[in-house]
C-alpha cells in the first residue's frame, strides 16, 4: 500500500501568552517569561497512513486530535518533525468555513469549492449535483444569511463532497442536519471508501470510530497512547475515561468526606470471572449457561449496599446489566473480600466479542466503583444473524391463515 | 469521480511525497510560494469578486458608494483650498495652480489606491481569520485580493479622470503617457509589499491597524497632492527637498499629474522623474520580496495567533 500521509516526529507547542497589546509587551518586557507558557499539544507523533484507508483519531478534549488533523492539513506548522503527503487534500474542519453571509448561495458554493481546491469549470459541472445533494434548490439565490442553520450546513456539506481529494480530513463534521441527511452524509463518506479515497476522522462518537474506520489511533495529551485496529484503541480510550470518572468520583468523595466530617465507605470491585458449565471460560456457544462472578472488597460493614454487573460490546455500548438491588435480593452484610455469583441459565446472546463489568453501590445507591472490562468472552454462534441477540429464526413463504 | 480503488492507488504509487503547508526556505521558498499562488490564481479571481460583492451588498446605489468618497474628498478640497485659501489660479493673478480640480483629483486618485490596498490589505489577514483557521491556502492571496478589490475601484476612478480632462478639453495625448506605466507599477508593487508585510504584522500585534490609519492621514499630507511641488520646493532646503522626493509616493502622484494634469505641464517638476521612478521600482520590487519572505516565516503561526 502507499503511503499518503507521512506524520515524522511531529512535536507541537503553543505558547500561552497573556497580554497582547504593544502596551503590555512593552510594560512586561524583560519579564515576558513568566507570562508565557509553553504547552506541547503534540509530542513525537509519528506515524503512516495507507492509501484508501480510514482512520479515526479518537480521545479525550484537549489531547491533539485537531491539532494533529491540522498539521496534517498544513494549517498549522509543527514545532519539530515534518509532514509529507501525496495527492489532493481537502479539510473539513468546519462546514461553511468560507461562507460569506451577504453572498447568496450560488456565489458562495463556487467561492467554497475554489478553497477546497475545485476549479471553476469543475465546479460548474458538479454545480446541479451539489444544489442536488444539499436539497435546498429553492434557496440557492439567496443571500446565505437568512439560511437557517441546518440550510446552512446542509449547503457546505454538499460542496464539500463534491470535492474530488484523495485524502480528506473531517473533524466532527458528520453530526449535522437531520437523519435522512445524516444518512445522506454516511453513505456519501462509504462511497469515498468504496473509491479507495484515505479519510482521516476525530470524531467523539465512538460507535462512528467502530463503523466506518479500519484504524483508529487514541491520542493523549499530545501522544499516541494505542494505534490499531479500532477495537483496541476504543477499548483504551474507554479505560482511560473510565479512569476518568473514577478519579472525579474519588475526588469528590474526598471533598464530601471533607464537607461531611463523616467519611464515607469504600469498596473495590477487584475483578470478575466468567463462568459456564462449572469451569472459567473465554469462549462460550449461544444458550449456553453463564456465571458472573463479581469479586468485591468491602473496607467496613455497611447494610444495604449492592453489587452489579453488565455486559458491553467492545465498543462500548451496553446490552444488558442487572444489580442485586434491581433483582430484589438482599446482600449479608459483611466486610473484607467477598464474591457473588450472578447465574445466566441459558444465554441467548448473539454472536461477538463482549466484555462484562462489575460495579458495588453503597445503600444510597451512590456508585462505589466500577470494575470496567472485568472480563471479556466471546459468543459463538453459526454466523445465521447479526445484532446482540440469538432469536433462532427461521424463515418460510407467509402462512395466510395467520391472518 | 468513477475511478476506484486500485486506479487511485497506483496514480498516488507514482506521485512523489510533498511537504504539507508552506516551506520556510528563503530562496526556494519564494519559488514555492510563487506556484503556489499562481495555482490560486482563480480563487483570487473569485475572492476580488467576493470583496467588490459583499461590500455594498445591500445598499441602493451599491457600487456608486465606491466613487462617491473620492468625489466628495475632491469637492471639499476643491471649495476648501482651491477657492477659500486661494490655491487655484484665477485669471487677474499670477500665482496659484492653474485647472486645480484636476490637479487635486490627479493626486486623490493615485492616493485612493494606496490608502485602499494598504488599509483593507493589513487587516485582510485578521478579517479572514475563519478561513485561515481552518483551511489551507496560500495565505497571501487575502492581501491580493485586497489589492485587487482596489485596483478595480482604482480603474473605475481613472476613467472618470480621464473623461474629466476630455471634457474640459485638456485631454492628455503623446508621450504624457508613457510615465503612467511605470507610476503605477511603482504605486502597485510598493503599496503591495507594504500591505503584504502589514498585514502578517497586524496578526501579532493588533494595534498596526490603527497606527496605519494615522500614518496614511499624515502621509496624505506628505505628498503634493492638494498643494504643488513648486510650493514645496521653495519651502525645504536642497537636502530636505531630497528627502521630500524620496518618498514613492510623492514620486508617483507627481508622474500622475505629469500626465493627466496638462495644464501645469510648464509647472516646475523635479528633474529625470522616469529616472527616479525606475529606481523606485527596483527597490520596491526587492521589498515586495522582502516581505513576502517575512510573510511566509510569520504565517507559519497565524492559525494559532488569530
Amino acid at each position: 500500500m502507499t503511503t499518503v500521509v507521512e506524520v515524522r516526529d511531529v512535536s507541537k507547542r503553543f505558547v500561552i501568552r497573556k497580554e497582547k497589546s504593544l502596551k503590555e509587551r512593552l510594560v512586561n518586557f524583560g519579564r515576558s517569561q513568566r507570562h508565557r507558557e509553553d504547552f506541547w499539544a503534540l509530542r513525537d507523533v509519528d506515524l503512516r497512513i495507507s492509501s484508501g484507508s480510514t482512520v479515526g483519531l479518537i480521545g479525550p478534549n484537549g489531547s491533539g486530535k485537531s491539532t494533529l488533523l491540522k498539521v496534517i492539513g498544513g494549517i498549522i506548522q509543527p514545532t519539530a518533525g515534518d509532514v509529507r503527503l501525496r495527492g489532493r487534500l481537502a479539510a473539513l474542519l468546519e462546514l461553511g468555513a468560507g461562507f460569506h453571509p451577504d453572498l447568496t448561495g450560488r456565489e458562495n458554493v463556487f467561492l467554497n469549492a475554489s478553497i477546497l481546491g475545485l476549479s471553476q469549470q469543475e465546479t460548474a459541472r458538479y454545480f446541479d449535483a451539489i444544489v442536488d445533494f444539499s436539497g435546498i434548490e429553492p434557496f440557492i439565490d439567496t443571500q446565505v444569511k437568512f439560511y437557517s442553520s441546518g440550510m446552512y450546513v446542509r449547503l457546505a456539506f454538499a460542496v464539500a463532497v463534491h470535492v474530488d481529494p484523495d485524502i480528506l480530513l473531517v473533524d466532527e463534521v458528520l453530526a449535522v442536519g437531520d437523519e435522512p441527511f445524516q444518512r445522506k452524509c454516511m453513505d456519501r463518506i462509504r462511497g469515498f471508501q468504496q473509491e479507495g479515497r484515505t479519510i482521516v476522522l476525530v470524531t467523539h462518537s465512538l460507535d462512528q470510530v467502530a463503523e466506518l474506520c479500519d484504524r483508529a489511533i487514541m491520542l493523549d495529551h499530545g501522544h499516541v497512547q494505542a494505534d490499531g485496529p479500532p477495537r483496541e484503541a476504543l477499548h483504551a480510550l474507554r479505560t482511560e475515561f473510565e479512569q476518568t470518572w473514577m478519579d472525579d468520583q474519588a475526588r469528590e468523595r474526598a471533598s464530601a468526606a471533607l464537607t461531611h466530617s463523616a467519611s464515607l465507605p469504600s469498596a473495590v470491585v477487584e475483578r470478575v470471572q466468567v463462568f459456564s458449565g462449572g469451569k472459567q471460560v473465554e469462549a462460550v456457544p449461544t444458550g449456553a449457561d453463564l456465571t458472573f462472578r463479581v469479586h468485591v472488597r468491602v473496607e467496613d460493614a455497611m447494610p444495604g449496599f449492592f453489587v452489579g454487573f453488565g455486559i458491553e460490546t467492545v465498543t462500548g455500548q451496553n446490552i444488558y446489566g442487572t444489580n442485586s438491588r434491581l433483582l430484589g435480593t438482599e446482600l449479608p452484610a459483611g466486610s473484607g473480600r467477598l464474591a457473588f455469583d450472578f447465574h445466566a441459565p441459558a444465554a441467548w446472546i448473539g454472536e461477538g466479542s463482549y466484555t462484562a463489568h462489575g460495579s458495588i453501590s453503597g445503600p444510597d445507591g451512590r456508585e462505589l466503583h466500577r470494575l470496567v472490562s472485568g472480563a471479556g468472552f466471546a459468543v459463538t454462534a453459526q454466523g445465521r444473524e447479526t445484532g446482540f441477540v440469538h432469536l433462532d429464526t427461521t424463515v418460510a413463504p407467509a402462512d395466510r391463515s395467520l391472518g | 469521480m468513477t475511478i476506484d480503488g486500485g486506479q487511485r492507488a497506483a496514480a498516488l504509487a507514482a506521485e512523489p511525497l510533498r511537504p504539507a503547508g508552506a516551506q520556510p526556505g528563503f530562496f526556494r521558498g519564494t519559488v514555492q510560494s510563487l506556484r503556489d499562488i499562481a495555482a490560486h490564481r482563480e480563487l483570487l479571481g473569485l475572492l476580488v469578486r467576493r470583496e467588490l460583492k459583499a461590500r455594498y451588498k445591500d445598499s441602493v446605489l451599491g457600487f456608486f458608494w465606491t466613487l462617491a468618497r473620492p468625489l466628495a474628498m475632491l469637492l471639499v478640497y476643491y471649495v476648501a483650498i482651491g477657492k477659500f485659501l486661494g490655491a487655484e489660479r484665477v485669471p487677474g493673478r499670477e500665482t496659484g495652480i492653474p485647472d486645480f480640480a484636476i490637479f487635486v483629483f490627479t493626486g486623490l486618485t493615485a492616493w485612493q489606491l494606496f490608502s485602499e490596498i494598504i488599509s483593507t490589505g493589513t487587516s485582510s489577514i485578521v478579517g479572514n481569520a475563519g478561513l485561515i483557521k481552518k483551511v489551507y491556502l496560500p495565505r497571501e492571496v487575502f492581501p491580493l485580493s485586497a489589492v485587487g478589490a482596489a485596483l478595480v475601484n482604482f480603474t473605475v476612478q481613472l476613467g472618470i479622470l480621464v473623461a474629466a480632462t476630455a471634457v474640459l478639453g485638456r485631454f492628455p495625448t503623446g508621450s504624457r503617457w508613457l510615465l503612467l506605466p511605470l507610476a503605477l507599477a511603482v504605486l502597485v508593487v510598493y503599496s503591495t509589499a507594504l500591505a503584504v508585510l502589514l498585514s502578517a504584522i497586524n496578526v501579532y500585534l493588533r494595534d498596526v491597524q490603527y497606527l496605519v490609519e494615522i500614518l496614511i492621514m499624515i502621509l496624505f499630507w506628505a505628498s503634493p497632492i492638494v498643494y504643488s511641488w513648486g510650493l514645496v520646493e521653495s519651502h525645504l532646503s536642497p537636502m530636505l527637498a531630497q528627502l521630500y522626493l524620496a518618498n514613492p509616493m510623492t514620486q508617483v502622484v507627481l508622474a500622475f499629474q505629469r500626465v493627466f494634469w496638462v495644464s501645469g505641464t510648464d509647472e516646475p517638476t523635479p528633474p529625470d522623474l522616469a529616472g527616479t521612478l525606475g529606481v523606485t521600482l527596483v527597490i520596491s520590487i526587492v521589498l515586495l520580496w522582502l516581505a513576502q519572505r517575512v510573510f511566509a516565516r510569520l504565517q507559519s503561526n497565524f492559525a494559532q495567533e488569530l
